[in-house]
């Protein structure tokens, strides 16, 4: 009775406050009324601010296209004045006689009045004078593309270039200054965590123990509607999130204060979704100490990551920021910190001195030799469950869902193919951004490395590790990006099936092939298969999570890092009996 | 074992009984003759499951499929031929079965892996809707249909009573209880599980059940079973008194499931009786598992023993040798495993529930819910064995350790490295072996002092 009133309230709580939080978009007007933007738009651009303030109030979800309208009016006018319009091309078309033959460098330098535009449209077409044309439509068309290109130089130089920056921030300055002040945003975050906690309390009055019951009854952690529902809410999240930032106005607005406080600075989308998934992560955190107490190795593990997320993920990157250094999550490591070499990094280390070369040599360590030596000592777990923060996530806010993970042969066949794939692509897209980073020519065998970089970016760091990892949870289970996608796994995985001491050992004969382990591994491994023959478990893929063997009925499985000798048996032999003779 | 030429089909191998005694026959007998033909027939599900597991089924830790151990291509894979059907008898003179809804079955040589059912004692009423025991598949499918279906509550208020406290009647109640049906348990010794467990074992682990609201009532049995319209309404105890309810569960135990083999001509006691290569009375018939009584059990060991672990290992006897393999069924150090509740239970070797002049018993708790008895000779001081509640030990260890008849004082010094335990978990063999050395007056020997000296 107690139990189902506190996990009603708290589950209540948060739903309001969710429910407020995604409100925020279609309920909250966007105002730029009396709000000054001369910190957001230069004062040649007057014209452009006075437009916007002139805006109907509206919510993010109208106010993004209004504003958008208001930024594409004012290129168009700066075109229409300054660069080639429809009606000045015609002139054109006229004044050439519809003869390519006329135009030349005298023409451009007596048709178009202002120098910016003979120089950009001398450095455009210059490849067309003199040339031989079928036709004049030959000639049009090819100059109308051009024209593209002008028009686009000449908003750079007059207008606003690159709206897509500019356009959050100045959504961010329209936003009301109540949701600005904290007290908002320690609302619906307090009160969303709060809910959290007293959905997990009734786990504190649990004798010490394993209590799956009701897992596969539960129709939220069993891909029916209540999953299906979250599944597409998270979805819908990230692709918002990485796409169209400027709806979560109002969200971001909201940590302000927070941001201020730790940075120094404003708050911005990525802001917000460290702050979500940190606060995610404690309050799912929370929940993993109880469920798990009576067994130390899952505490301790879920302290860890908790420790790693709060301080290195979050805290440490926003206080460097507000120092002016480049911001660095230390414990991320290439290749799933994708990034690192590319050009914009690599040149803020070594423009910021001793620090910043520190920060690059910190980096390469990592992955060179801290990720490989730890391995070996303690098996791809140190970083998988007890450090990373992708991991860290799974393991609290993924873990009602582990046992989604497929453990079919099928699924195994098609994980090793996907991640080792993502492996050589993040690999070779690291070669080809090196190269640009190191030698400043952006083409490597015909190909563009911002072209690779910007496939890697969308397909394998939105796609894949936001809105298929993360987003999959209530449908694949928690290690959907860690199982198939993440390069860094892959590559951790690869030294603990060939070079380390960690093993899942199992116990002698006392296995029932009961299939808890199996069903509870959050990474498809079909442990089962390698407990009832007695043969310890080296999987590339295994976090360590300890998962299997806490929820062994029969304490069959530990996790075990010991000398090399006998840790793959390929020919096992279950204790018990003397009886049988082997003559293979 | 040679095979005899001739005849123009494959050899056949027939087994009743997809449990793990007859699946650990035939993939063992796949394993090593890849030739011959095998058929595994089973009434209860086509596929394998872990019959320990159906507890976990109930309780929505798993679903049936995930209590399958093998995949279901696993089986076309390995040509094992998988018949759903029940078989009525068996005719040894023609080599064939009687099946209840195909056409008979030859064979060549027949395995009987039948298992067991629960033992009823002849109560007054047992037959009634509602009176049953957990041993098939069909008894969880009986189970659940009397249940409230899972996370709505016992809206009916229904009740139940255990008979008999074992590892079964422990799993029922657990069973239940995550339903919300109020469990009452009846055990007939002075304690819980008292022809298993000592009386300190059995006391604790007694506090425990109660600690979870188990109505545990020791010295108690069943007398009569009353029903109202077919289906159980209350228990009448010996102690006069009687007890509503709406479930009512049988553990006091399995008996072999070997009624359809009456007129097989096989000779039978309790179990089907085999040697130690596991041939019955007629020559191409064998039997494995629960069902296989033992003529000559080796000394203590019993003739039947329903546990899922010998189940398995005659399986792989039996494979190897109709694969041809010179093999016995010749079972090692005891070894077993279960769970009440939250306490896991591991035992290696032999310890008695009471002790006698040749095997005394030391009782140790360390923390709560975390105890272990060793039991040793109180003279020669030779290990007998071990149990352990709440602390995982190392099979290996002990195995080895019962096999060269080791002293319980230098077992117990070096039982840190029997300790698995997970990792962070406190350590306990430091302050175990001391206080075995001061309670008991028995040397542990140093084991840092002894490699430094040798």
């Amino acid at each position: 009775m107690r139990d189902k009133l506190l996990k009603e309230i708290g589950m209540s709580l948060f739903t309001i406050c969710a429910f407020s939080f995604v409100s925020l978009s279609f309920l909250v007007d966007i105002d730029f009324k009396n709000r000054d933007l001369s910190d957001l738009i230069d004062s040649k651009h007057e014209v452009l601010a006075n437009e916007i303030s002139t805006l109907n109030p509206a919510p993010p979800v109208i106010m993004v296209k209004r504003l958008s309208e208001t930024f594409g009016n004012y290129s168009q006018n700066i075109v229409n004045h300054s660069g080639i319009s429809y009606d000045y091309s015609k002139k054109f078309a006229l004044q050439l006689g519809n003869d390519p033959a006329n135009f030349n460098e005298e023409f451009i330098a007596s048709f178009f009045k202002s120098e910016f535009l003979q120089t950009k449209v001398l450095e455009n077409t210059n490849w067309m004078i003199g040339r031989d044309w079928d036709s004049y439509e030959d000639f049009a068309q090819n100059f109308d593309e051009k024209v593209q290109y002008i028009n686009q130089s000449v908003i750079a130089e007059f207008g606003i270039s690159d709206t897509t920056y500019l356009l959050p921030q100045v959504m961010q300055a329209g936003a009301p200054d109540w949701l600005k002040t904290g007290i908002v945003a320690l609302m619906i975050f307090g009160f969303a965590v709060l809910g959290g906690f007293l959905y997990a309390l009734p786990l504190a009055f649990k004798h010490d123990g394993i209590h799956n019951d009701h897992v596969f009854h539960n129709k939220s952690q069993t891909r029916h509607y209540p999953a299906i529902i979250v599944f597409i809410c998270l979805v819908v999240f990230y692709i918002v999130l990485y796409q169209l930032p400027a709806y979560l106005t109002n969200q971001v607005v909201l940590l302000t204060p927070v941001a201020e406080k730790l940075a120094g600075g404003a708050s911005d989308r990525w802001f917000l979704y460290g702050f979500l998934y940190t606060i995610a992560m404690m309050t799912m955190g929370f929940k993993m100490m109880l469920k798990y107490k009576g067994n130390k190795y899952q505490q301790v593990r879920t302290a860890s990551v908790l420790f790693f997320q709060i301080a290195f993920a979050f805290t440490l990157p926003q206080i460097l920021t507000s120092f002016q250094l480049p911001a660095y999550d230390l414990k991320s490591a290439w290749p799933l910190e994708y990034t690192f070499f590319f050009d914009w990094r690599v040149g803020q280390y070594l423009n910021e001195g001793t620090f910043g070369i520190f920060l690059f040599g910190w980096g390469v360590l990592l992955f060179a030799v801290g990720v490989p030596l730890f391995t070996y000592f303690f098996g791809k777990r140190w970083y998988c469950s007890w450090v990373c923060g992708c991991g860290g996530l799974a393991e609290t806010v993924g873990d009602p869902y582990r046992h989604l993970s497929d453990k079919s042969l099928g699924a195994w066949k098609i994980e090793r193919y996907l991640v080792h794939g993502v492996l050589a692509f993040a690999v070779l897209m690291t070669v080809w951004v090196s190269y640009t980073t190191f030698t400043g020519i952006s083409e490597l065998l015909g190909i563009s490395s911002y072209d690779v970089r910007s496939v890697y970016g969308f397909s394998i760091g939105f796609v894949f590790a936001g809105a298929v990892g993360t987003g999959f949870y209530p449908v694949m289970g928690n290690r959907v990006w860690c199982r198939f996608g993440c390069p860094l796994a892959a590559y951790l995985g690869l030294v603990q099936r060939f070079k380390s001491r960690f093993r899942i050992t199992t116990n002698g004969g006392q296995c029932i092939s009961c299939g808890n382990c199996s069903t509870y591994c959050e990474m498809g491994i079909d442990v089962r298969w390698y407990a009832q023959r007695g043969q310890n478990i080296v999987r590339s893929s295994c976090v360590g999570c300890g998962v299997c063997s806490a929820v062994c009925p029969r304490g069959v499985l530990k996790l075990e890092n010991k000398g090399e000798d006998g840790r793959i048996s390929e020919n096992p032999i279950l204790i018990g009996q003397e009886g049988v003779s082997l003559n293979i | 074992m040679p095979y005899f030429g001739g005849m123009p089909t494959k050899r056949k191998v027939v087994i009743i009984g997809n449990g793990v005694a007859g699946t650990s026959t035939a993939r063992n007998l796949r394993k090593y003759d890849s030739d011959v033909e095998i058929t595994l027939i089973s009434a209860e599900s086509k596929y394998f499951f872990s019959r320990t597991a159906l507890m976990y089924v109930y309780m929505g830790h798993m679903k049936f499929n995930n209590i399958k151990p093998y995949e279901d291509w696993f089986w076309q894979k390995n040509r094992i031929d998988l018949v759903f059907d029940y078989v009525e008898g068996v005719d040894a003179a023609g080599k064939k079965l009687r099946m209840r809804s195909s056409e008979e079955i030859y064979y060549d040589e027949l395995v009987i892996a039948t298992g067991s059912r629960p033992r009823f004692f002849g109560w007054p009423g047992q037959n009634l809707k509602g009176v049953q025991g957990l041993v098939s598949l069909q008894d969880l499918e009986n189970l659940e249909k009397l249940s409230p279906p899972p996370l709505k509550g016992n809206k009916d208020n229904l009740r139940a009573v255990i008979v008999g406290g074992g590892l079964i009647g422990v799993e029922m109640s657990e069973m239940l209880q995550t339903r919300g049906i109020p469990v009452t348990m009846l055990v007939r010794d002075e304690v819980f599980w008292g022809s298993v467990l000592t009386k300190d074992e059995g006391k604790k682990i007694g506090a425990h059940l109660r600690e979870h609201n188990v109505d545990l009532r020791t010295k108690v049995e069943l007398k009569e079973i009353k029903g109202t319209n077919g289906r159980v309404s209350s228990v009448i105890t010996s102690e006069g008194e009687e007890l509503p309810c709406d479930i009512l569960g049988i553990t006091t135990g399995v008996t072999p499931n070997i009624e359809f083999l009456k007129d097989t001509g096989l000779e039978m006691q309790r179990g089907i009786l085999v040697d130690d290569t596991l041939q019955s009375s007629i020559e191409s018939i064998y039997a494995v598992g629960d069902c296989a009584q033992i003529r000559e059990p080796k000394e203590g060991r019993g003739g039947l023993e329903a546990v899922w672990y010998v189940g398995r290992m005659m399986g792989e006897v039996l494979g190897q040798r109709l694969a041809g393999k010179q093999s016995v069924y010749l079972p090692g150090p005891w070894f077993n495993s279960a769970k009440f509740y939250d306490i896991e239970y591991q035992v290696y070797g032999k310890v008695n529930t009471r002790t006698s002049e040749d095997h005394i018993q030391y009782f140790w708790e360390g923390a709560k819910n975390k105890f272990i008895t060793v039991a040793y000779h109180p003279e020669t001081e030779v290990f007998h064995g071990i149990n352990s509640f709440g602390i995982r030990l190392r099979h290996e260890y002990f195995n080895k350790c019962l096999k060269e008849k080791k002293g319980v004082g230098e077992v117990i010094s070096n039982i840190h490295k029997a300790n698995f335990d997970p990792e962070f978990y406190k350590k306990w063999p430091a302050k175990f072996k001391a206080d075995f050395e001061n309670d008991t007056g028995i040397k542990v020997p140093n084991s840092l002092l002894k490699k430094l000296i040798s």
